[in-house]
């Protein structure tokens, strides 16, 4: 932490004399801080999974989601402050919103991902304004198939087979890379993101989390819904039983 | 000043030329200043594109609706295959007479309704009777703004093993029964379809709901100047709701042959 | 509605009293237009272009008020090639259609616009859509519109058929079109013509001279019945006057 005590990174107005934003690469400190959330593109649609940390037993089950429906055929999963996604989800169902009002057909994801990162990129100029500080993975299903973008806390944005990001992403990351994405069924696929979401989930720091899933696609006639129940919790027992055979 | 020279020294006035034999028949008014705005700006519409009747009647195992699939520019049937019957989510369809364009634009607004409902992902949705009552705000607060949505509508669904059926018109004005109609079919159809409901609602089958249906959009088509024999029927049952694919309704016109003339004439 | 209504144009506004149409089939659609503008009974403009370019594989077809109409496809091409730009592709038809359709319905009130927008687009192939006077959109196989369009709907649901090629569905068009100008004051001089397929744009012009034409009465019914003077056919060597038609 060079920048700490330079005075260089106590506003999103000002660079740093060799030409950085330290008030957004907090920002991403801010994420790296969450619990990981991952996307996977797969033939029939796309998965998207949240390492949901329980940071009090008082909580009720399921509350404070982390992945959002946008609109019928767009979710999103944020890894950060969990308010600022609640801000942009409302921000993207605009956005999403105002597309099908103007032009009589669902927004291509591509365009609410430019939209979005349009927008997150507005908060990294002023001094009056904190940048977003999340990731979010935005997948969907349009007329050119599923898809799926990465937005970080400096507006930029990109495609994805696979995404991760938070606490876990490296290893998660890894893991997606040992895939055959583009040939996983959406099933199969739901299996994968729950195994990889165990398998990063660090115990011996945080204890307790939930893990929450939802797709889009082939199984789901096109809608972003929650996984099943009773799916997910096959998923999260074949997860179980993996982690113990790798360790 | 008058920039035609074709009007120089000829009368001014269209009631000396009323049926514009004159070179240029609309010539530059030279009376008092008048503009686009004088006669004040008109907002009450008159519907352009529009649809007839739609009938609805309880039966047994939910709700069934008929609407023909003509979408008239006053006398001119123009467009023949337009859906009339809508469905808005898994419980309800909305059935529309009246303007077109108007109706299409209650079909975005209540998909729009729909979307922000499903994004709540809170495990509830929209109901025949709330999207009803939606409706109903919505086309009296256009009505009190004089600038009305030139429908009448009919909702129908089947909700929680409960049936629902209710109209609402560009007035704003509600009711429910067991049978409706709306416009021609509220004269022609409504006493044929209360005869045969009223008092049937929880016996009547869905082979009997279909032909009492068929049979009333028979004689709307006989009767109605505005209509056409392809329609398409919709049902919202407890497996929700299915629009039928277009039909058309069995036709008798032997009996003609034999008429001649209108009184005395034999031959 | 019983006549055309002419009391939503503006005093001496210039009216596109028409007859336009689209036509789509298997690679692409064909538009035309006739080429009359009149206030009144007066022509404004007897080779006018109805055939609007709104990017490069849409095009609109006009009818109603000509200054309406203009400024609704300003409007729309300037949104078009936003668009393009933003998505980074040409737009689809009916991207083109829906917004079209929302200046004509949101501004229903002040607007006298029926427009016929149609094209190619890379997902949806060939398309037509019909925006009526107050709004609406309609897809349809085929479209027509303006006045002249009232006097050849027999002739179009008689003659339509799918699964025409281009030179098929260019005829049908130029002869519909010319059908409708023969009865519809309100429409007349040549026809403009658009063939749209994924490759261009071709226009086609037919000339005012070289119309098709089709049945357009007898002789002069008096004449037809009467037969010829005596005096005249006893004289056969009398060279009867050449007539101009």
């Amino acid at each position: 932490m060079t920048s700490i005590g330079t005075g260089y990174d106590l506003s999103a107005s000002t660079y740093s004399p060799d030409g950085r934003i330290f008030q957004v690469e907090y920002a991403n400190k801010a994420v790296e801080n969450s619990g990981t959330a991952i996307g996977l593109r797969v033939k029939g649609g796309i998965v998207l999974a949240v390492e949901k940390l329980v940071h009090s037993k008082l909580l009720i089950p399921e509350a404070n989601r982390r992945i959002q429906t946008l609109d019928r055929h767009l979710g999103l999963a944020t890894a950060g402050l969990l308010a600022d996604g609640r801000q942009l989800a409302n921000r993207a169902r605009d956005e999403s919103s105002n597309f099908r009002d103007s032009f009589r057909s669902p927004a291509p994801v591509k365009y609410i991902a430019d939209r979005l990162g349009s927008y997150v990129q507005v908060y990294t100029l002023y001094s009056s304004v904190r940048p977003f500080g999340i990731s979010t993975i935005i997948g969907g299903v349009d007329q050119d198939g599923p898809s799926l973008f990465v937005i970080e806390p400096s507006g930029v944005f990109f495609g994805y087979h696979g995404a991760a990001v938070g606490k876990g992403r490296q290893l998660a990351k890894t893991e997606l890379e040992k895939l055959k994405l583009s040939d996983l069924s959406m099933r199969e696929a739901v299996m994968e993101a729950a195994r990889i979401i165990y398998l990063v989930h660090d115990d011996s720091k945080e204890k307790a989390f939930e893990l929450e899933m939802s797709w889009i696609g082939d199984e789901t006639k096109g809608l972003h819904v929650p996984v099943p129940k009773d799916l997910l919790a096959e998923a999260e027992q074949k997860a179980k039983a993996a982690l113990e055979d790798f360790e | 000043m008058d920039h035609f020279p074709t009007n120089w020294g000829r009368p001014r006035n269209d009631a000396f030329d009323a049926y514009g034999t004159y070179p240029i028949a609309q010539r530059p008014y030279n009376g008092p200043v008048t503009d686009s705005f004088s006669e004040g700006v008109q907002h009450t519409q008159q519907p352009i594109v529009t649809g007839t009747s739609v009938l609805a009647i309880k039966y047994k195992d939910g709700v069934m609706m008929a609407a023909d699939n003509l979408a008239s520019y006053g006398s001119l049937a123009r467009f023949k295959d337009i859906q009339r019957l809508h469905p808005v989510g898994n419980n309800t369809v909305i059935g529309a007479g009246g303007d077109m364009s108007d109706f299409q634009y209650i079909q975005a607004m209540l998909d729009e309704l729909m979307i922000d409902e499903f994004t709540e992902q809170d495990g509830h949705s929209l109901g025949p009777s709330e999207i009803h009552e939606y409706l109903s705000h919505v086309m009296y607060s256009r009505r009190s703004k004089m600038n009305p949505l030139w429908n009448s509508l009919i909702v129908g669904g089947f909700k929680d093993g409960k049936r629902f059926l209710s109209y609402v018109d560009l007035l704003g004005t509600t009711y429910s029964a067991s049978t409706l109609a709306t416009g021609y079919g509220s004269y022609i159809a409504q006493p044929l379809l209360r005869k045969a409901v009223e008092g049937n609602e929880d016996i009547l089958t869905e082979d009997e709901a279909v032909r009492i249906l068929e049979q009333s959009m028979k004689v709307l088509f006989y009767r109605d100047a505005r209509s056409l024999n392809k329609y398409q029927i919709a049902k919202i049952t407890a497996d929700g709701v299915v629009v039928s694919e277009s039909r058309s309704a069995e036709t008798h016109w032997s009996f003609a042959e034999g008429i001649r003339g209108y009184g005395a004439q034999t031959q | 509605m019983d006549r055309i209504d002419m009391h939503r144009l503006k005093q001496g506004e210039v009216n596109l009293g028409t007859s336009i149409m689209a036509v789509q089939f298997d690679g692409g659609v064909v538009i035309g237009a006739d080429s009359r503008t009149t206030t009144g009974s007066y022509i404004a403009n007897r080779v006018t272009d109805k055939l609007t370019f709104l990017h490069d594989r849409i095009y609109c077809c006009r009818s109603g008020s000509a200054a309406d109409t203009q400024a609704i496809a300003d409007f729309g091409h300037y949104y078009l090639q936003m668009q393009a730009q933003v998505l980074g592709s040409a737009p689809s038809v009916l991207t083109a259609a829906a917004i079209m359709e929302k200046m004509c319905y949101q501004n229903k009130d002040q607007l006298s616009a029926g427009i016929i927008v149609a094209g190619w687009d890379e997902k949806a192939g060939p398309s037509v859509y019909n925006i009526p006077l107050g709004g609406g959109l309609f897809r349809q196989p085929w479209a027509i519109g303006g006045s002249g369009s009232t006097y050849v709907y027999g002739y179009c649901d008689a003659t339509y058929q799918e699964g025409w090629g281009k030179d098929e569905t260019v005829n049908f068009v130029k002869n519909t079109l010319a059908l409708a100008m023969s009865r519809d004051g309100s429409s007349g001089g040549c026809i403009r013509m658009c063939v749209i397929t994924k490759d261009g744009v071709e226009r086609k012009f037919i000339p005012g001279d070289q119309l098709p034409r089709f049945w357009e009465g007898k002789e002069i019914l008096g004449e037809a019945t009467q037969k010829p003077p005596a005096a005249i056919s006893a004289v056969s060597d009398v060279a009867p006057m050449a007539v101009e038609v």
